[in-house]
């Protein structure tokens, strides 16, 4: 049995963004599921007294004095925007959408 | 002339444009020309910025005129993975979502190289997003093993590792996430390295997967990667993951590793990175690397790291759970690729339409099953197990470490192949990534030097040393060691 459905990849790319066509949810389809079998063996030795590592140096939050140090000024910031207008980022309507 | 500057390693050349023998603009022109002459085979540049690196090559050979210190590469040419941002040098990542893109700023790698003199030639050809292992998935077309057109020259930085191996640069910048460096450069008999996770800033690296991303040093040679190392290398700011401790003396590792001792030095085989699908040309190739480590004084002996057997299906699930949330921000509204946007579309269409025509099959991909290994419900048997597997891998590695100074394997299990052979099997293409993956997920470095050729098909093969994190001049001794009693072993035709 497949671990994963034509239907699962659709809504995997809806959720992702990606307006996939038909042809390609035929393909990835059947890609994601060989991969995704053959990445399931991490189970096999994955117990529950194991601890996570999420990354390989152990991480503390890294604090820093606030001060103002120079960054990208607003047209730099702005210069490769597709868009842009009285300064801002122009994006198409956000507002009408469903929910 | 010419052909003596473009053969010449990096540390002849520095001297040479020190000692006022030649100019970094006769250098660097040198390098130019090889370019223009081979790389219509080769495809290892994206970009090419000729006015930007005769102007650097100028300032150099001012400053030596007028007596001023220079540091020990400038005036060196360099190529540059195109996945490092350049102010005002298009930056794509090999992606068609970034096509165009000027990007405002420098990365850390990029400003480090400027100030220490280094001439960037160009931008090099990659994997889409540096994801894979053949440089056929760049938006921008393969690029070609200089030892064989026909077939790949690893990836995903494929391009600068074919750039070495034809002479186009005698150093380049990587990035390795899964191998990315050190597969390329078995492949085109090359030197790549891989430095201890957070010895280089990764401020300004368009990311893949941030806990597993590494810029590191490419070269001809051991003692030009190292010397490499010490420029972009060190505490950064900029990049929250940065290590604050002081660079590791790998240019004086690797110059006590020239005079050929290796006394007592502690080096143990991985037993897991052998057998079934293992090439057997490259198995004698490894065999033999270990007769010439023995001879050099060191001890060697098996080592067994069970868990590495489950490296690659961890690093399928962590890499691509990241990158699907890193590649979030390519969302057409702030720079790159805007497609649809007709004035009827919400930007939500507007961002799928974008993200669906600006990338490419693998980056969707791994998009999807990051996704998917992320999703509640999913989340425990895949990214959550996969992240224990990594727990398991960093304990076998530090077991190992116990017991040796560095660890050896094989780089890839298999010489370069043909370009489309494993294109349409992603499976059979994360395979080139079996050997270099553990060290990504446990944080340590790892260094890939040539083994000379196979005998079964005359192609280049690589020996992997692994060190402990933080170690890594370790890993240069020994590849500086075995780099000179190895000796030659030709070179491409082109």
């Amino acid at each position: 049995m497949p671990s994963i459905s034509r239907d699962e990849v659709a809504h995997l790319a809806k959720l992702a963004r990606l307006a996939v066509t038909e042809d390609e949810l035929d393909l990835f389809a059947g890609q994601l599921d060989v991969i995704l079998q053959s990445v399931a063996s991490v189970g096999d030795i994955a117990t529950a007294d194991i601890p996570p590592t999420s990354h390989a140096v152990p991480l503390t939050n890294v604090f820093r004095e606030d001060v103002v140090r120079p960054s990208l000024g607003q047209q730099q910031a702005l210069s490769g925007a597709p868009e842009a207008e009285d300064g801002r980022f122009r994006v198409p309507r956000i507002l009408g959408e469903e929910a | 002339m010419t052909n003596d500057l473009i053969h010449a390693t990096a540390a002849e050349l520095a001297a040479k444009i020190h000692s006022g023998e030649v100019s970094s603009v006769e250098v660097t022109q040198a390098h130019l020309d090889r370019i223009a002459e081979t790389d219509g085979k080769v495809h290892a540049f994206l970009h090419l910025d000729t006015e930007g690196a005769l102007a650097q090559a100028r300032k150099v050979d001012d400053a030596v005129k007028a007596g001023e210190q220079v540091g020990p590469l400038a005036g060196v040419p360099l190529a540059l993975k195109d996945v490092m941002t350049t102010e005002g040098v298009p930056t794509t990542v090999g992606s068609k979502i970034l096509e165009g893109w000027l990007p405002p700023y420098d990365a850390t790698v990029t400003r480090k190289l400027k100030e220490a003199g280094v001439v960037i030639l160009g931008k090099t050809n990659m994997d889409e997003f540096a994801m894979g292992s053949s440089t056929e998935n760049s938006a921008y077309g393969p690029t070609h093993n200089p030892w064989d057109l026909e077939r790949i020259p690893g990836g995903s930085g494929g391009g600068s590792s074919a750039a070495l191996a034809a002479h186009q640069a005698p150093l380049a910048i990587g990035t390795d996430t899964g191998g990315s460096i050190r597969q390329p450069g078995a492949v085109t008999g090359t030197v790549g390295v891989k430095p201890t996770y957070g010895g280089v800033s990764r401020y300004g690296l368009v990311a893949f997967s941030s806990s597993l991303d590494q810029a590191g040093p490419c070269a001809r040679t051991v003692l030009d990667a190292a010397l490499l190392h010490e420029v972009i290398a060190g505490y950064d700011h900029m990049d929250s993951t940065s290590i604050n401790t002081p660079v590791p003396p790998v240019v004086a590792a690797a110059r006590e590793g020239l005079k050929g001792d290796l006394s007592g030095l502690r080096i143990g085989v991985v037993t897991q990175f052998s057998g079934e699908g293992y090439q057997q040309g490259v198995l004698r190739s490894f065999e033999a690397a270990v007769s010439q480590l023995k001879e050099l004084g060191a001890e060697i002996a098996d080592v067994s790291c069970p868990s590495f057997d489950y490296a690659l299906p961890a690093y399928y699930l962590i890499a691509p759970s990241e990158c699907s949330s890193n590649l979030a921000r390519f969302d057409a509204m702030r720079y790159g690729l805007r497609v649809g946007d007709d004035g009827t579309r919400s930007t939500e269409e507007v961002m799928s339409l974008t993200r669906e025509a600006g990338f490419g099959p693998e980056v969707k991909r791994r998009i999807m099953i990051g996704t998917y290994a992320l999703s509640s419900g999913y989340y425990d048997a895949y990214y959550g197990s996969a992240q224990k597997v990594r727990t398991l891998i960093t304990q076998d590695f530090a077991k190992a470490f116990e017991n040796f100074d560095v660890l050896i394997s094989p780089t890839t299990p298999t010489t370069a192949f043909k370009i489309g052979e494993r294109a349409n099997d992603p499976m059979a293409m994360y395979k080139a990534d079996l050997c270099t993956i553990p060290a990504n997920l446990a944080g340590t470095p790892a260094m890939s030097v040539p083994s000379g050729l196979s005998d079964e098909d005359g192609l280049p093969v690589g020996l992997q040393i692994m060190a402990p994190a933080l170690q890594d001049h370790r890993m240069y001794r020994v590849g500086a060691a075995y780099e000179a009693a190895r000796g030659a072993f030709g070179g491409p035709s082109l």
